[in-house]
């Protein structure tokens, strides 16, 4: 990158708040997926005024941008695909307000996820989602992707959990569109960009809802000898309406796994194990208890444990959250896939998987979402061996297929990115792509601000508006060194 | 003459001739604030109503998608009006698979009929809004009422997953999916609720479904004032309880709404007409609704009810239906009734509801209003008939909530008013939107300008 941008960009938010050596830069050109694109220069604002100061140092140049929060995205939309300048966001980390009277929180985008319900649980309050990264991942990277976790299947993803933004425009115009009440007047404008990862606006600022923590929880622990009866014990808790607020599946290999990691109390010799936790008034939580325990037994469970206390409970939690971090430590990459299917089509969605996983002679793991369908497998593999690497792109995309083949949907929380961008064609038409462009062109016509993500470039990249950096490398593939 | 003749041929090839209408007199049902379109088209299916909006664009025509009708008054009259596209015949249900909760239905299914075929499976759709026995799936989601459910089931954006219209350019688009979770592509399915058409004519919405409890009850308490009610409603949500329902009728609300119902009666008898009345509804499991009804007889009592009553599952069914409907009981309390909706910030909803009040006080005129889950505000204004200062009353009020602006957070919309009165008042004054992101979203959905031309917020 030319090296008056870099002085700009120091003039803007200070030289210690930028990053601009190759030693530097290769630490943002990862996140959670297995994609990799690197930025020329990353510049940490500290305000509103600098992100709109950077936009416009950016524009003046014509050079893409992308925002950023702590790079846990799993589908690359954190991502510099075309180079040019990255804006992480872990400086803008202010709660800037906690309102209890009407559950609201207004933060910077750079907040982490559980610090604010580190802030607030005093109170009784926290923020709903989830994710398995909430103690790194920032809310601002969820709203750009919005994010779920497993308590999504209760409360919604994180599009239920914002009701206003500030943003900054690509053109460099900030707006504020809704606030801290509950209902727009207008268009649904957070409804939109919440989930937009970051290609109409940078968000700079949030607010968000606290929900009231339940009066009980009781978390299950239900063990199966065979990954069937655990599906069908999902697919049956579904059609007799019983809705817990997080169910949780995980296979006995992933289970072995977590236990050498976090000993977190998970049986190693079973076929899965699901992790229910209901929520609510005393009374509420005892009958669905007693529910889920019928169907549970219906369908065979060797076991059907509860957490005693607040650190049992806990301590399962960490073994689902740190999961992916289990079987890491058992390859030198994995591939965690994101997936919905309709939550009737569990037993057979998991059947193909671990078929498919067979056939492909990688490993593959399966920790997910099951109450709601959201399927996480895991493909573990090498990438130092470059077909193992292939073969995991393309049983993962084989997966991903399937699900869609059975009315399910690409993405139930990591978002597009640019791990899905080519796939979007499985679900969308050529008349949803053209909607979608021209909202696209309404807020980013010049496609500066995070280019190469969620649209297919297969098509030509004119289309899209796709740009690379005038002075950088191309557009760089999602296959590692 | 001609050109229209051409026209006629063209919608006619499009969905048959049976299902184009021009007669002056059947074209009346579709007037929306005195504006009479030129043609009724009747599409059979999205390729059809798609192909009648890609007409339009060629013919530079207006076209306002229709359902039952019933909720065309909301809104600004339409700038100009040619096609109603009645989409009643898309209707009935695309898909429901009860094991997955979820649904798909076509937009021109009335929600009555829906219910019935939900029930049949134990589950519901908690959009329990407005003209709900004639009203259409597409129409209800365009028209963005609310149901009283929202205070545990939340609005549409919490449970529609998914969408399929024609948009301005005459094309079919979707967004979302069949999926409770899903986060692919753009939510557009969120921007056509409370669109007012203006977006895209809705064709098939695809919703999550919620199970049946086993049982739904009910508990009104009256409070001399409104500090009691606020008080007890405060308490509410203070406590560890989740009702599903949570409202607050001021004495002239509570006389229009509930005085008509026989199983309130007593309640009603027992008030004078200076009493607020509070509304709660909950759900589960008989042990469940034991606590409630305990729990909620001990906080009314703290807050200092003056009654208070239990009320059986269809008991609570009435009452749901009632509030369900208030906006509508309240437009027809007067011929012409004006009714506004304003959404408020929790701990500014005692001031606001004491400013609108007295605003209305000084204008005169009666002035019913529900508060609705601590922060929406349904308020009428009734003038008795004849009065020719109504409007003078009216236009001092909506003046009047102007200067609010900046001392309290909220937004405001006039939802139904006498057509004569929409041209001098502008209804969307207070609504308080980025007006130039909303052009945004318009330009890219309705490039054309064919859609419900100036019903919405700015002319839009």
């Amino acid at each position: 990158m030319q090296s008056g941008i870099i002085a700009e960009l120091e003039a803007i938010a200070g030289a210690r708040n930028v990053l601009s050596r190759a030693e530097d830069l290769v630490l943002y050109e990862y996140d959670g997926s297995v994609e990799k694109a690197r930025p020329e220069a990353v510049v940490f604002p500290s305000t509103t005024t600098d992100v709109v100061k950077i936009v416009k140092l950016a524009i003046k140049h014509d050079v893409p941008i992308v925002g950023r929060g702590a790079g846990t995205g799993l589908s690359g939309g954190a991502l510099a695909r075309g180079g040019g300048i990255m804006i992480a966001f872990g400086r803008m980390n202010k709660i800037l307000e906690l309102d209890f009277a009407n559950r609201r929180a207004v933060v910077q985008p750079g907040v982490v996820n559980f610090d604010l319900t580190r802030a607030v649980e005093h109170a009784g309050l926290y923020f709903a989602p989830d994710p398995s990264s909430q103690k790194s991942c920032t809310i601002g990277g969820n709203v750009s992707e919005n994010s779920g976790g497993p308590h999504t299947l209760a409360y919604g993803v994180t599009s239920s959990h914002v009701t206003g933004l500030e943003l900054v425009l690509p053109n460099g115009e900030v707006k504020r569109i809704g606030g801290k009440l509950a209902d727009p007047m207008g268009y649904d404008l957070c409804g939109l960009l919440v989930g937009s990862e970051g290609t109409l606006a940078l968000v700079t600022e949030i607010v968000a809802k606290l929900s009231k923590k339940p009066e009980a929880i009781k978390t299950l622990l239900a063990i199966f000898e065979t990954v069937d009866d655990a599906t069908e014990t999902v697919t049956e808790l579904t059609a007799r309406a019983i809705t817990p607020a997080a169910c949780e599946m995980l296979d006995g290999w992933t289970l072995c796994a977590i236990e050498d990691y976090v000993h977190a109390g998970f049986p190693r010799d079973c076929g899965a194990v699901l992790l229910i936790e209901i929520e609510g008034i005393t009374e509420a939580v005892a009958g669905q208890a007693q529910a889920i325990d019928e169907v549970c037994r219906l369908h065979h469970a060797r076991e059907i444990r509860t957490a005693k206390d607040d650190k049992e409970r806990e301590l399962l939690w960490k073994g689902r959250k740190t999961a992916f971090g289990a079987l890491g430590r058992l390859a030198p990459s994995n591939y965690v896939l994101d997936a919905v299917i309709p939550r009737s089509k569990l037993p057979q969605a998991l059947r193909q998987v671990v078929k498919l996983g067979k056939e492909c002679g990688l490993q593959v793991g399966n920790i997910f979402h099951a109450g709601d369908g959201n399927l996480h497998p895991l493909v573990l593999f090498d990438p130092r061996k470059p077909e193992e690497f292939r073969e995991a792109v393309r049983v993962s995309e084989e997966i991903v297929r399937y699900c869609v083949s059975i009315g399910g949907a690409l993405t139930g929380e990591h978002g597009v990115g640019m791990e899905k961008a080519e796939l979007m064609t499985l679900m969308f038409s050529e008349a949803d792509f053209a909607l979608m462009r021209r909202v696209h062109a309404q807020f980013n016509p010049t496609g500066l601000l995070n280019p190469g993500k969620v649209f297919p470039m297969g098509k030509g990249c004119g289309e899209t508006r796709v740009r690379t950096s005038p002075m950088a490398h191309p557009l760089q593939t999602g296959v590692p060194a | 003459m001609a050109a229209e003749v051409s026209v006629l041929a063209k919608l006619e090839g499009s969905v048959g001739s049976a299902n184009v209408r021009t007669e002056p007199k059947e074209l009346l049902r579709f007037a929306i604030d005195g504006v009479t379109p030129k043609f009724e088209v009747r599409p059979e299916t999205a390729e059809k109503a798609a192909e009648v909006v890609r007409t339009a664009v060629h013919e530079k025509f207006a076209v306002v998608a229709c359902g039952a009708r019933t909720a065309l008054a909301i809104g600004t009259p339409p700038a100009s009006y040619d096609v109603a596209l009645d989409m009643t015949r898309i209707t009935g249900i695309s898909s429901y698979d009860p094991g997955d909760l979820t649904i798909s239905v076509n937009a021109g299914m009335p929600l009555a009929d829906l219910a019935r075929e939900l029930a049949e499976k134990k589950q519901f759709l908690p959009l329990e809004v407005p003209f709900f026995e004639k009203a259409t799936v597409g129409g209800a989601i365009a028209a963005g009422l609310d149901s009283p459910l929202r205070q545990f089931y939340g609005t549409p954006r919490d449970f529609l997953i998914g969408a399929e219209f024609v948009d301005g350019t005459g094309a079919q688009a979707k967004s979302g999916g069949r999926v409770v979770k899903n986060v692919t592509g753009y939510d557009f399915h969120k921007l056509l609720n409370g669109s007012l058409g203006t977006l895209g004519v809705i064709t098939r919405l695809n919703f999550r479904t919620y199970p049946i409890a086993s049982a739904r009850r009910g508990f009104l308490a009256s409070f001399a004032d409104e500090v009691g009610a606020l008080k007890f409603v405060k308490h509410i949500g203070a406590s560890a309880l989740t009702p599903i329902v949570l409202e607050m009728a001021s004495p002239e609300s509570a006389g229009l709404l509930f005085s008509q119902y026989a199983p309130f009666a007593s309640l009603c008898a027992a008030q004078d007409k200076r009493e607020w009345t509070v509304c709660v509804g909950f759900e589960g499991s008989g042990e469940v609704c034991e606590r409630y009804a305990k729990e909620l007889a001990r906080m009314a009592k703290q807050a200092g009810a003056q009654n208070a009553v239990a009320m059986h599952d269809d008991q609570f069914a009435a009452l749901l239906e009632i509030l369900r409907e208030a906006p509508v009981t309240m437009r027809d309390a007067a011929a012409e009734a004006v009714v506004m909706r304003f959404t408020a910030l929790p701990s500014q909803l005692a001031d606001l509801l004491r400013a609108v009040r007295s605003f209305a006080r000084s204008s005169w005129m009666t002035a019913p209003v529900l508060a609705r889950s601590e922060c929406v505000i349904y308020m009428a204004l009734l003038p008795r008939a004849g009065d020719e200062t109504a409007f003078k009353q009216l236009d001092y009020f909506w003046k009047s909530v102007g200067s609010l602006r900046g001392k309290l957070e909220f937004k405001g919309t006039v939802v139904f008013c006498p057509a004569k009165w929409k041209a001098m008042l502008d209804g969307w004054e207070h609504a308080n939107v980025e007006l130039e992101m909303e052009r945004r979203v318009k330009r890219a959905f309705d490039p054309n300008g064919v859609f419900a031309r100036g019903r919405f917020v700015g002319g839009m």
